[in-house]
């Protein structure tokens, strides 16, 4: 029986679709059987940062309305064949679908899958509530910005109410350099406000841009973002994992670059 | 008092600025009540503690604040509430029960 996560984050462009794309990825590596599903009805994003937008035939809305079977609109990874996407809507809205749809969906999907990863739209409307209705677990992603973490809150607080088993927190897209200089929050101080448990730091990494780009995910990469990533995945599926200690390693990094450009 | 303040804000990090900031906005946001739950808790005190002594109605003011504390502490809400007494003959009765 699969778990389904939901990633979630109340304010957009914190990184849910980055991180929804780098966590499954890295959960496919470890062996597990995964699915993506891209709940952001009308602004579909999940496909482009995997690098599936040209293999789109059937999507979330024409699965929900019985226009075709999950396993037709299900589109397999370029790079590891047990991870699929479930792609959005680009027509419809979110009234398209319902959370008592999302979860029946979810529930089929936990018989085949391992896991089962919701790419949440930002708001607290709709959308989010289809895309929380099935989930077992969350990650609310946030970055270490006022903005950012007061959305944070109010997601954590609602998703409380509507009993999501476990929440956990990725602080996303650390500047330590600011953050030692003592013009960036840390990802204590943001623990500290939120009081929910850490998951994972991911730094300010311009690879990501870079993965983007070229549409594949950088989880487990030589990169500071590549092994935060993998460290959130194996956190999920109960390893014990160290904090990485930025601080040191952007010096190995920073060597090792160097090195390379030599 | 402007120059004072704009000079010593220049000494806190814009970092610990965000974090104190945020504390103080999260926790008024989480201790949102409803006008309804805020009136009706209202009433529901004043009826309690008429039946000891007699309050200044009209006088009587309840809000959801945040509490000063020590510095460095998490801020704490508390139902702040001034219950003005009409009279010091109702207290005397109530003592001698």
């Amino acid at each position: 029986m699969g778990e389904v996560i939901v990633i979630t984050s109340g304010k957009g462009g914190v990184g849910k679709t980055t991180t929804t794309a780098n966590v499954g990825t890295g959960l496919a590596m470890m062996g597990k059987k995964v699915v993506l599903i891209d709940t952001d009805i009308g602004l579909r994003n999940l496909d482009v940062i995997m690098g599936l937008e040209n293999r789109i035939v059937y999507n979330l809305v024409d699965v929900v309305e019985n226009n075709c079977r999950i396993k037709q609109a299900l589109i397999k990874d370029k790079r590891y064949p047990n991870l699929y996407l479930l792609p959005s809507a680009q027509t419809k809205d979110k009234t398209a679908v319902t959370p008592e749809q999302m979860k029946k969906l979810a529930d089929e999907l936990k018989e085949e899958f391992d896991y089962i990863l919701m790419d949440c739209p930002a708001g607290i409307e709709q959308g989010f509530k289809n895309a929380i209705a099935g989930a077992d677990r969350a990650l609310v992603v946030t970055t270490p910005e006022v903005s950012a973490v007061r959305d944070a809150d109010r997601i954590i607080g609602l998703l409380e109410a509507n009993e999501i088993g476990q929440t956990h927190l990725i602080v996303n897209r650390l500047r330590v350099d600011m953050v030692k200089s003592g013009d960036m929050m840390s990802s204590d101080d943001v623990v500290e406000i939120l009081a929910v448990d850490l998951i994972g730091v991911v730094p300010d990494d311009e690879h990501i841009v870079i993965s983007a780009n070229n549409g594949e995910p950088l989880v487990g990469s030589d990169c500071m973002a590549g092994q935060a990533y993998m460290n959130i995945c194996k956190r999920i599926v109960g390893e014990q994992v160290d904090f990485i200690d930025f601080e040191a390693k952007k010096g190995l990094f920073q060597k090792l670059a160097s090195i390379l450009k030599k | 008092m402007g120059f004072f303040s704009s000079f010593f804000k220049s000494d806190v990090k814009s970092g610990e600025n965000a974090k104190n900031r945020l504390k103080v906005a999260i926790t008024s946001d989480r201790a949102v009540c409803s006008p309804e739950i805020m009136e009706q808790m209202k009433n529901e005190i004043i009826q309690v503690i008429s039946k000891y002594v007699e309050i200044d109605v009209e006088g009587l003011d309840i809000k959801v604040k945040q509490m000063e504390l020590e510095d460095g502490a998490t801020p704490v809400n508390a139902v702040m509430a001034n219950i003005p007494i009409k009279g010091s003959r109702n207290f005397r009765r109530s003592q001698q029960h």
